[in-house]
């Protein structure tokens, strides 16, 4: 019985202690801390996107990426998940044209804007002329960096930056290639390029 | 990533009255939808600013103004920017990749949080994250850290380039406040110094935005450079950076001006080497003599004494590099 009253005593105490030396200095840190425990309800919002020239309309969660809309709520696994912090580009599509990272993008910010994926880059069985080249040039090995960096040597062409074998690399630096198809990658650009 | 509610606004001044403590604003995403992914940010509510704040770059006869909602890119694209302002571009195109630069917003650059691996693990303390908490980097793996104006509360760096660029140009941030007042702020106080207070990373006031970012008509858009030394040949943050720029008269130089990345808590000016540059020959011994000054007073930690050499070597570069450009 005695055991018990100083185990629970002990125990007691030490929690208070605890407490005592977590807690933080300023309210705002106090108010981060309780933050913690409570955990909000999810926001969802109704969205209107257009993908590869097709509209959907879709409720999501105001926490979804651009990323998580495409695999997750539409299917579209074309895109892929690499780092999901914006660090390797595998991610990469085109919104109004221009290639960004879709899984730094939140989908209710491109309500309204014009998406494209690797899905929406052929010509129905006809390959974009990228497409092509990365087969005829081995631009890849295991192929699951290949719909980023395909999207991005799309918009490398567009945007100009094909000048030199120096040019085209610093600008598809934003897409890593774990199997090291580089040289098949830049060869593929070379090709496409005007 | 906790929950949040997401609005849009129609205008400024309504984007600005809802601003409080569990707020954030969120304009290109790369660094805030980052931190709310790790939990390092957790804004109860996010503010899209993307369509009330200007994203065009206008200019006048004495300077330019790049509106808060200009993208990277499109700062490197403007002819104006590459005729008379062809510093900046530069420094923009040696940060980041093209996806993160058509993303990243002017006023976001600015506000970009320190990529200290410490400040990145929650698991770990870290001052700037939790304040009180302590310093890991001050005693920890410190190789990305400040050589220079830390203190013992924070070694953290800031990590822009396009922001060592604008310190060197000497730019001013006009600030929009909550009464929809503007303010004007020079870029080289934007910043600031960790001191006691290293959870602050800049003077920018609660419940104001950032609109636009001037830079005056200057005599250094012919010689100039950046140089960026880093682990990788590109897409990685400065270990540290120089951005040079001379203004010349035959071989001597009537002004100089000389700011570094990666080294210190804010982008950082030497305005000491600048004095020193100033009226002096553009030779190598006039550089190098310039980059012995910069590098003689700074304090390295544990991990990164090679960046004073680094440094000493970049700052060379970087104004020999200035000669080369004017041809
Ligand atoms: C993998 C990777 C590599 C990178 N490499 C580099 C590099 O080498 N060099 C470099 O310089 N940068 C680099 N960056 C950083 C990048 O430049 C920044 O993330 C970007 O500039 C932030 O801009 P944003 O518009 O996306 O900001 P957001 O993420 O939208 O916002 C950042 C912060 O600024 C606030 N904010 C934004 N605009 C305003 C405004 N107008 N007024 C008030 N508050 C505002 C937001 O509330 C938020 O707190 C890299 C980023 C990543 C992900
Ligand atoms: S240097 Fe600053 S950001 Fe890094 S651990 Fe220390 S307090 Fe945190």
């Amino acid at each position: 019985m005695k055991q018990e009253h100083s185990r629970r005593f002990f125990l007691k105490t030490s929690s208070v202690l605890a407490a005592f030396a977590m807690i933080p200095r300023t309210a705002k840190a106090f108010y981060e801390e309780v933050k913690n425990f409570f955990v909000p309800n999810k926001e969802v919002l109704p969205l209107t996107v257009s993908i590869n020239k097709k509209k959907y309309s879709i409720k999501a969660d105001t926490r979804t990426t651009l990323l998580d809309l495409l695999r997750e709520d539409l299917h579209l696994t074309g895109t892929k998940k690499g780092c999901d912090h914006g660090q390797c580009g595998a991610c990469t599509v085109h919104v109004n044209g221009e290639r960004v990272l879709s899984c730094l993008t939140l989908a209710a910010m491109v309500s309204g804007k014009e998406v494209t994926t690797i899905e929406g880059l052929a010509n129905e069985d006809k390959l974009h002329p990228m497409q092509q080249a990365f087969i005829e040039c081995d631009g890849f090995q295991c192929g699951y960096c290949t719909p980023g960096q395909i999207m991005s040597a799309v918009a490398c062409v567009n945007e100009g930056h094909t000048g030199s074998v120096a040019e085209i690399k610093e600008f598809m630096s934003g897409n890593l290639c774990r199997c090291g198809a580089y040289n098949g990658i830049v060869q593929s650009i070379q090709k496409v390029a005007p | 990533m906790r929950p949040f509610i997401f609005s849009k606004s129609s205008a400024l001044s309504q984007a600005l009255s809802k601003k409080n403590n569990t707020t954030q604003f969120i304009a290109g995403g790369t660094n805030l939808v980052d931190l709310m992914k790790k939990n390092i940010a957790q804004p109860e509510s996010l503010v899209d600013i993307t369509t009330v704040l200007p994203d065009k770059i206008t200019t006048n006869t004495k300077s330019i103004q790049i509106g808060a909602m200009v993208r990277n890119t499109a700062i490197t694209n403007n002819a104006t920017v590459k005729a008379k302002y062809p510093l900046l571009a530069k420094a923009i195109l040696a940060g980041a990749s093209p996806q993160i630069r058509n993303m990243a917003s002017t006023g976001g650059n600015l506000l970009q949080r320190t990529r200290c691996p410490y400040f990145y693990d929650i698991t770990t303390p870290c001052n700037k994250r939790k304040p009180g908490t302590g310093c890991s980097a001050m005693q920890g793996q410190n190789r990305m850290n400040a050589i220079v104006g830390y203190s013992d509360q924070c070694v953290a760096v800031h990590p822009s380039d396009m922001c060592v660029a604008l310190a060197a140009l000497d730019a001013t941030v006009t600030l929009t406040t909550k009464n929809n007042k503007q303010e004007n702020i020079a870029f080289t106080n934007f910043h600031r110094l960790p001191e006691n207070l290293p959870e602050r990373d800049n003077n920018l006031p609660a419940n104001a935005l950032i609109h636009s970012i001037s830079i005056n008509e200057n005599p250094f858009n012919k010689n100039y450079a950046y140089v960026k030394l880093r682990d990788r040949d590109s897409y990685a943050f400065a270990l540290v950076s120089v951005a040079a720029a001379l203004q010349l008269s035959g071989n001597t130089i009537v002004q100089a001006r000389l700011a570094s990345g990666g080294v210190a808590h804010k982008p950082w000016r030497w305005t000491e080497a600048e004095q020193y540059l100033k009226g002096k020959a553009a030779t190598a011994t006039t550089f190098s003599e310039a980059a012995t000054m910069i590098t003689k007073g700074l304090k390295p930690l544990s991990h990164n004494g090679f960046k004073v050499p680094l440094l000493h070597g970049a700052v060379e570069t970087a104004l020999q590099n200035c000669l080369v450009a004017s041809q």
